[in-house]
């Protein structure tokens, strides 16, 4: 019996974990195109793109449970064949197996406009990191494209580093798509008083320069030009090698609540940044949420699946109980939030004052479907329990 | 078994108390108290609770 685990992050180490841990003592492979095992991704724009970036540093603890899991890395998936259950990897070697688990994750999208590709920084890997912090070491200025989590935390880096940072955004407020405009607001005057410089509401018409990308044109015909040029704009999911195979692959992999994927008939289950299913605390609707805590829950709920099945039980789907959980470190401040308050319509100060350490409650109609909390992690604590509880 | 957390790391986000309550818990300041020694029939919880910690900060052995 053999278990193929694609993808080496932390979705693909915790499904290899409870896999074990469920009981199964089949060949466990993961295969990962990175030539590093599972590592911390939180970090590499916040602290270790400040202070340097160590694989050895960012790299999980691995339970002794998982010693007998081999790691192929450096080799990614290229195409599978559900028919024959066989993956073939860029090296072209093929591997059989028995039950598959989609790990794959997300890359960072990039901007489809006229101008050079080179020079245009992206930040999802260690290389990436250390290419970025190498970059802005030398530099003096940065660019940053996209007001999402990760431009707003390469911008607060790059600021504690000494760099005039330029923040250049479609949306109208950082992060206001998870925050709404109230945080969102805040956010933006927080890190304007820090020095930072926001063009918002604006598209990019093309990347400015010769071979490597000095700079940009906005749609209001502007030009800007820094050292350094970060396209943080989100994600794409890594579904391109399972084409062919009849799955619905339009926005990540749709799964049920038990992590089995939908449309797959043999063992296969898909976890992390990748998986889409529905947040059932909140409603029916099937989302991909890219925080942190999910490939841990969807990882210890998938290697319990896949373990039940290749031992001949399809696993019974369990309600999904999982509150979406997201900390963002800008500055000196701590954002952290539970549930979906992207989904909210009506917002309320419900702690401290939002210049402050502050508590924000999100409702959709009168139900409350997320708080968000800057410094006031106490305040915070008995939400997640108020969340859980919702019918 | 030891459980130690690295001070220097922990941001008192208070995940591991989700998984172990009796082992760490956040005090009336919003900081982070924990167990240093733990029954070994704890292992379980514990492990969880490294598992969830956003800055990697606990270990045990
Ligand atoms: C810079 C940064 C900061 C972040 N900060 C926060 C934060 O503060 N809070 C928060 O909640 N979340 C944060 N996140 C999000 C969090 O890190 C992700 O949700 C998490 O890493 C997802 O894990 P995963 O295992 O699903 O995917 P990944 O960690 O992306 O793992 C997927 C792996 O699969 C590999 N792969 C892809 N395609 C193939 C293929 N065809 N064959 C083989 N291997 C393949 C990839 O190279 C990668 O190694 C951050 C992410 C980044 C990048
Ligand atoms: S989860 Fe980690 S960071 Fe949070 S309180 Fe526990 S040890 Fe500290």
């Amino acid at each position: 019996m053999s278990v193929a685990i694609v993808g080496g992050g932390l979705g693909a180490l915790r499904t290899a974990e409870s896999l074990v841990a469920a009981g199964y003592a089949g060949e466990v492979t993961v295969i990962s195109d990175e030539n590093h095992l599972p590592y911390n991704r939180p970090p590499l724009s916040k602290e270790a793109l400040k202070e340097g970036v160590s694989a050895e540093k960012l790299e999980f603890r691995r339970r002794a449970a998982t010693d007998g899991v081999a790691w192929m890395l450096g080799d990614g998936v290229r195409s599978a064949s559900f028919a024959d259950r066989i993956l073939t990897l860029d090296s072209g070697r093929e591997l059989a197996f028995d039950g598959l688990a989609i790990a794959t994750g997300i890359r960072p999208r990039r901007l489809n406009v006229p101008g050079p590709i080179s020079g245009r920084h992206t930040l999802r890997t260690i290389d990436d990191a250390k290419m970025l912090r190498e970059a802005m070491t030398v530099a003096k200025s940065v660019l940053i494209i996209g007001a999402g989590f990760i431009g707003c935390e390469v911008a607060a880096t790059a600021r504690q580093l000494g760099l005039s940072v330029t923040v250049v955004a479609i949306d109208q407020a950082p992060m206001v798509r998870p925050l709404g405009f109230q945080l969102a607001n805040e956010l933006q005057r927080r890190h304007e008083s820090k020095g930072v410089k926001f063009h918002l509401g604006v598209g990019i018409n093309a990347f400015l320069g010769e071979e490597s990308a000095k700079g940009i044109q906005l749609s209001d015909g502007t030009e800007h030009y820094a050292d350094v040029i970060v396209e943080a704009i989100g994600s794409i999911p890594n579904v391109d090698w399972l084409e062919g195979n009849g799955l619905d692959l339009s926005d990540g992999v749709i799964v049920d609540s038990s992590m089995a994927v939908v449309g797959i008939t043999f063992p296969a289950v898909a976890v992390g940044d990748i998986a889409k299913y529905p947040h059932e605390l909140f409603d029916e609707i099937p989302r991909r949420i890219e925080h942190w805590n999910l490939p841990t829950e969807t990882g210890r709920r998938a290697g319990k699946t896949l373990a039940a099945w290749l031992a001949g039980d399809k696993p019974m789907a369990e309600i999904v109980n999982f509150i979406p959980t997201f900390w963002s470190d800008q500055y000196e401040y701590n954002i952290q939030s539970f549930g979906m308050p992207g989904l909210a319509d009506t917002q309320r100060l419900s702690y401290g004052s939002l210049n402050g350490p502050c508590v924000v409650e999100y409702f959709r109609g009168d139900t409350l479907v997320g708080v968000v909390g800057i410094d006031s992690v106490p305040q915070l604590v008995p939400y997640r329990n108020l969340l859980m509880k919702r019918e | 078994m030891k459980v130690s957390v690295d001070m220097s790391k922990c941001q008192h986000y208070g995940q591991c108390c989700y998984e172990a309550e009796d082992v760490f818990r956040l005090d009336d300041d919003g900081k982070l108290i924990y167990l240093a020694e733990v029954d070994e029939s704890r292992r379980e919880a514990v492990e969880s609770a490294v598992d969830v910690c956003p800055m990697q900060a606990i270990s045990i052995d």
